[in-house]
């Protein structure tokens, strides 16, 4: 019995003693005292020093995306940081390219902060937020997709960009043991600035469709962040071509709504390509935007009509129906969403119809 | 043989004849890890010279003025893990705050080698052979030089044939194994010279 005891004393008597030093170091050398980061020479935060550069913006409400959560496993935190970086560790090497190093990209979620630090975050970034939701609304579209909306609770309005998308997270259950993000396209107009509607097609197995397609009901409250993306309307005034396939309604949704309220004059030749009419969605809605939008024509298109389904529309692969429609597109611009292929299939056609590269923007589902 | 002599041969054997690496086959998963590159194998072999010598005298004194007068020797692998890991944190926080040059060079891989087996190794076989505290430091010391030689060799030769033809089921960590065995034949030659 005392030699339990004794070797029970030991132990713990060890432990506990290391256990001390350590949060006696940890206070203590860990200390980096206030530090300042600032932000594009405008922002000034004050912040302790010690944590990742990621979740001590995350802390001022700075988005930065990142897939893995800060385990410097996805390579997607990248942060120019001007100045107290110091030199690029290991862990962020496999990560960088040698154009990046020269440009002093780093690895936020490697970076710890320990000096006062100079970032260049892009400004779409810094309008990146949290936000509370509740699932207002819940719709099938298809067999396949689902129509969401939320209501914004906190904070109560977003701004952003037609063509821009937000990151759901989904909680823990059955098929994570921890909470993931997912993005998706928002379908409904900037104007609408306490409400987001997103088109989400179920994939088997997927985390967040089941999640969304078999676990959501109305009601419920989510955590989203954004905006982010870079597709986006450009400011011209050239003719437009919109491709999409399925759920990639979304964006070029919101797009041709804003279109609406601005009162564009642009010309729109909008092809929506579908396998059967069971994959169809939103014809009436889309079909009516072209009494508001005076330049605007929709064509949905399917690749394999079922025998009853009395298609009179255009068929065959959305590429040939393109092809069809349109004879010489260097002057147009083209926005696609869709797969990543559909959208090579899609930009290999504009490019042989003369549209320049740099005019064909897309947002590819990965 | 002088008392500096025998510091001087256990030190030796540990690096050559006795290689904790080569001999024992200890610490190989960071070994196969960490081996592509002759500049992270440097880095990790340098962090575990460090680590071993400092921990294996460390651990002699808990060892003798702890668990000795106890009568608790049976708990020696419980204590040494967590004596070897606190160690590893606070010499990282240290590093970092102090150098971060250093750090570079260094920290980063203190965290990869708390749990490597031969630094626990190291601290076990110096009780085996009942060696005094010097003679443990010696023994620690050498012990990583021996594991860090042999790692550098590893990355050396690994680096070489990054650019050769291996059989397609005999790449990684297959050929790697092979090397490490060649190696620790290679090894063997040094029996003898020091006894």
């Amino acid at each position: 019995m005392t030699a339990f005891l004794i070797a029970l004393a030991v132990t713990s008597a060890v432990t506990t003693i290391l256990a001390v030093l350590m949060v006696i170091a940890d206070a203590y050398i860990n200390d980096y005292g206030e530090v300042t980061i600032t932000v594009n020479d405008d922002k000034k935060f004050t912040v302790e020093g010690g944590s990742s550069l990621l979740s001590t913006l995350k802390e001022q409400e700075v988005f930065i995306p990142s897939a893995c959560g800060g385990r410097g496993s996805c390579g997607l935190c990248k942060v120019k940081v001007v100045e107290g970086g110091g030199d690029v560790l290991p862990t962020e090497e496999p990560w960088l390219t040698d154009e990046e190093k020269k440009d002093s990209v780093r690895l936020s979620c490697q970076l710890k902060v320990r000096s006062d630090m100079r970032l260049q975050i892009a400004e779409e970034l810094l309008n990146v937020k949290q936000f509370t939701a509740t699932v207002a609304s819940l719709r099938d579209l298809t067999y396949d997709i689902k129509e969401v909306i939320l209501a914004l609770d906190e904070p109560g309005s977003i701004e952003f960009k037609a063509g821009q998308f937000i990151q759901l997270e989904v909680p823990e259950y059955e098929l994570t043991d921890e909470p993931v993000y997912r993005a998706y396209s928002i379908a409904s107009p900037p104007s609408q600035h306490n409400r987001i509607e997103m088109e989400i097609r179920y994939v088997p197995n997927g985390i967040c469709t089941t999640y969304v397609h078999k676990h959501l009901k109305e009601g419920d409250k989510v955590t989203i962040n954004g905006p982010y993306g870079e597709f986006h309307l450009k400011d011209t005034d050239k003719e437009m071509i919109c491709i999409a396939g399925g759920s990639g309604m979304a964006p070029i949704k919101a797009i041709l709504l804003d279109m609406v309220e601005k009162g564009s004059k642009r010309k729109v030749q909008y092809f929506f390509g579908a396998r059967a009419v069971k994959d169809l969605f939103l014809l009436d809605e889309m079909k009516a935007l072209e009494s508001k939008l005076s330049g605007f024509k929709f064509i949905p298109a399917l690749s394999e009509p079922d025998a009853e389904d009395k298609w009179e529309g255009d068929t065959g692969l959305i590429t040939e129906v393109v092809a069809r429609h349109v004879p010489d597109a260097s002057t147009m611009e083209a926005y696609l969403c869709g797969s990543p292929f559909m959208i090579d299939a899609c930009v290999k056609v504009l490019k042989e119809k003369g549209m320049p590269e740099e005019d064909i923007f897309y947002d590819k589902f990965a | 043989m002088s008392e500096f002599g025998t510091y001087f041969s256990i030190f030796f054997a540990a690096v050559f004849t006795n290689n904790i690496l080569l001999t024992n086959y200890l610490g190989m998963c960071s070994f196969l890890g960490a081996s592509r590159e002759i500049k992270t194998a440097s880095g990790l072999g340098t962090a575990v010279v460090f680590v071993m010598a400092i921990t294996s005298a460390l651990n002699w004194l808990v060892y003798n003025y702890l668990l000795l007068p106890f009568g608790l020797e049976y708990l020696r692998f419980i204590i040494f893990i967590v004596v070897i890991a606190a160690f590893v944190q606070l010499a990282e926080m240290i590093i970092e705050r102090v150098s971060q040059r250093l750090y570079h060079a260094l920290g980063i891989f203190l965290p990869l080698i708390t749990v490597n087996c031969a630094i626990l190794g190291v601290s076990l076989f110096m009780v085996i052979r009942s060696y005094g505290f010097w003679q443990s430091f010696a023994y620690g010391a050498g012990s990583g030089v021996g594991w860090a030689l042999a790692i550098l060799a590893m990355a050396g030769i690994r680096q070489k044939m990054a650019k050769s033809k291996i059989p397609r089921g005999l790449e990684g960590a297959g050929i790697a194994l092979i090397i490490a065995g060649i190696m620790a034949l290679a090894f063997i030659g040094f029996n003898g010279m020091i006894s």
